[in-house]
């Protein structure tokens, strides 16, 4: 396993969260904006795990840790999509940019 | 297994050491499994048309070969030869993956069923939730597959399927939950030692029989086959899939029924295990063979009551489905599962290996004292459930009841 | 889990680690530049399983099947169902908005800061290997040290479950909406 160094799966989590911060900030539709987040946080539970594994293989709290943050990622994807949904139903869409109410 | 690859190794073929042997043995095992399960379909197609005809009073195909046993091999040619037409503005790629990606979810979950004592894909110690994960990828499959069609009454069709397949998952995980409790781990290898004592289902028929109505309904299988309801929604997710495509649905359809019953015989039925014969312990061919052969027993006897149940009970509606779903097997699951793990804490022997655990109050009586107990809290939570539901169909009859005597009450008149 | 590590030549784990990257990243470019709103998510599906992939390389199977579980076979489909319920699915307009110029070089910048704080820390990398048995160490630390977190977020669950059954529920007769 220590064929491929701590650096490579760390530099790997960062392009993931890179590339879900890109787009969480720039798609129109408030369900890809949801999907970047989950890539977010899959880049986060990658570190995690690559930390335990390669720093404290006998202290399972990495793990822990990477169990509690998929939980709570399926309960805020619960939630968002549930969000979504009332607000499609309401305004009829689900591009963020036409969600303006407030600013009138 | 080890047996063959250290057979293997002794013929010194040239760059063939001792995992090389084995990468071979497992390529040869799972080529074999991967072709066995779809071929097993002309089998079981040959099965079902069969057994549903003498059930309905008729003879079935009896004009390919004898017996009408070719008649797999006629269906599909003419699948083959059928024109593929691929509907005007579905979405091409995802189109033309669903029925592949149907079929990789059901021939994937042979990867964890031990066939033969020493004979396992993978000996993975989480085998239990592989086989949940993969039926999931079975559900992505079907959303694609009716999204592509572009075809409203698929797209109805998949949502209806998927909330189905979704509710039933729900039970069939829990109680895959309650097996790796009694059987102490999640390895599939070790669910089939641990009932080496007693098979579970004889300790828990409740659970064996919840685990194989959620997976009839995971299947779509009837009476829950309102996934391709013939006579409603045309076809269900499957409308505009025509020719091989079709074919792959169908073959993943049938792989992942014969997959089902090789989980319920593994997980219950003790696999290869016979009663009263201690298998592995027969010397190498002989033990394979015997138990392999004994499994093999007992996933065709599954086969064959899925087959009973598609020729006899009428079609689930879908709000009877869902209603059922979670309205009873969810919680009586639940119940279930807290009484399971309350009786395996009481009978827990203790042990100080790895993580020490302290022994449980009643581990003095042992594995039979465990298996009466399983029995017993099986039975009391079943009957409390048959109460609960009768007092509540009691209910809502009188209510039922009242209303309709209340028409004849004199409607009162305007004016007068 | 039996190591793919064959000591003859072939160096599988790199393979595979490379191999799992494009499924990670490729997915993951694919969520963020693809035109229509389902492939995005079949991209985010692919991505998943990529991240299991990494699972299973880092010895950690448990992990990798939780993965697979809720992310693809629950949190995944639930992506495609509200995919399914918006207007226009099927067209295939551009899915950025107007400030996507900005995040490009945003997103590179983010990158590069991350890569280099990364590489310049000198990791306390221990050789040992895990045991065997984290399924049952996992147990134990749920129920254990880590006793309260998993009750909050058991409560957590129950209360996302419930809310999001009632936000999504929509009209029902003898209701008032305000």
């Amino acid at each position: 396993m220590m064929t491929i160094p701590l650096s490579w799966w760390l530099t790997v989590a960062a392009a993931l969260f890179s590339i879900g911060v890109y787009g969480a900030l720039t798609r129109k539709n408030a369900i890809g904006i949801l999907m970047s987040i989950e890539l977010v946080l899959n880049a986060v539970n990658i570190n995690l795990v690559a930390f335990w594994r390669y720093i404290a293989p006998h202290d399972i709290s990495g793990q822990v840790f990477a169990i509690v943050v998929i939980t709570v990622a399926a309960a805020e994807a619960a939630v968002g999509l549930a969000l979504v949904l009332a607000v499609f139903r309401r305004r009829g869409s689900a591009i963020v940019e036409e969600l303006d109410i407030l600013k009138q | 297994m080890q047996g063959v690859i250290d057979f293997l190794v002794s013929l010194n073929i040239p760059y063939v050491n001792a995992s090389v042997a084995r990468y071979i043995v497992l390529q040869v095992l799972a080529a074999i499994v991967a072709v066995a399960a779809p071929a097993g379909l002309i089998i079981l197609t040959w099965l079902e048309r069969k057994i549903i005809a003498r059930i309905q009073d008729r003879l079935g195909p009896n004009r390919a070969g004898p017996f009408g046993l070719l008649q797999a091999i006629a269906d599909m040619v003419k699948m083959f030869t059928k024109e593929d037409i691929t509907p005007a503005k579905a979405d091409r790629l995802v189109y033309n993956i669903a029925p592949g990606l149907g079929m990789f979810a059901a021939i994937m979950a042979f990867a964890v069923i031990p066939f033969a004592p020493g004979f396992a894909g993978t000996q993975m110690n989480v085998g239990l939730l592989y086989i949940v994960a993969i039926g999931g990828l079975g559900t992505l499959a079907i959303l694609m597959a009716g999204w592509a069609s572009n075809n409203k009454y698929a797209l109805l069709g998949a949502f209806r399927a998927v909330a189905m397949l979704l509710t039933y998952e729900i039970p069939m995980v829990m109680t895959l939950v309650m097996v790796a409790v009694v059987a102490g781990s999640m390895s599939m290898v070790d669910v089939v030692e641990a009932q080496s004592g007693m098979w579970f289902v004889v300790s828990m028929p409740v659970a064996f029989l919840i685990f194989f109505l959620s997976g009839v309904a995971e299947v779509g299988r009837s009476p829950f086959d309102l996934v391709e309801a013939e006579s409603e929604i045309i076809a269900g997710f499957h409308t505009e899939y025509s020719g091989i495509k079709f074919g792959m649905i169908m073959i993943a359809e049938y792989v992942h029924m014969f997959a089902l019953s090789f989980f319920t015989a593994v997980l219950f039925l003790g696999g290869w295990q016979i009663p009263f014969i201690d298998v592995a312990a027969l010397p190498a061919p002989f033990a394979a063979i015997l138990g392999l052969i004994s499994l093999l027993v007992k996933v065709f006897f599954f086969v064959f009551v899925m087959m009973w149940l598609r020729g006899t009970l009428p079609r689930f509606r879908i709000d009877h489905l869902l209603d059922f779903g979670w309205k009873f097997l969810v919680p009586l699951t639940l119940v279930l599962l807290i009484g399971v793990a309350f009786v395996i804490r009481l009978f827990a022997p203790g042990s100080s290996v790895g993580i020490p655990v302290a022994a449980g109050p009643l581990s003095g009586l042992g594995m039979p004292g465990q298996v009466v107990a399983l029995l017993v809290t099986n039975l009391l939570v079943l009957g409390l459930a048959l109460v609960v539901v009768s007092s509540a169909a009691r209910r809502t009859r009188s209510k039922a009841l009242r209303a309709v005597s209340a028409v004849d009450s004199p409607v009162p008149t305007a004016g007068k | 889990m039996p190591s793919n590590f064959d000591p003859s030549q072939i160096p599988l784990v790199p393979i595979v680690f490379w191999i799992m990257t494009l499924f990670t990243v490729g997915g993951a470019i694919g969520v963020v530049s693809s035109k229509k709103l389902f492939h995005s998510g079949l991209y985010l599906v692919l991505s998943f399983f990529g991240v299991a992939g990494y699972y299973v390389l880092l010895s950690a199977g448990f992990m990798a099947v939780v993965q697979l579980m809720v992310y693809v076979g629950a949190i995944a489909i639930l992506i495609l169902f509200a995919v399914m319920f918006s207007r226009r699915p099927m067209a295939a307009e551009s899915q950025a908005n107007r400030q996507w110029w900005l995040g490009l070089p945003l997103m590179l910048v983010l990158f590069v800061v991350l890569v280099v704080t990364v590489g310049s820390v000198a990791w306390p990398v221990s050789g040992a290997e895990p045991t065997a048995d984290t399924v049952q160490q996992l147990g134990v630390a749920f129920l254990g040290s880590y006793l309260i977190p998993f009750e909050v977020v058991s409560v957590l669950l129950s209360v996302a479950l419930i809310g999001a059954i009632i936000l999504a529920r929509g009209k029902v007769e003898g209701e008032e909406t305000n």
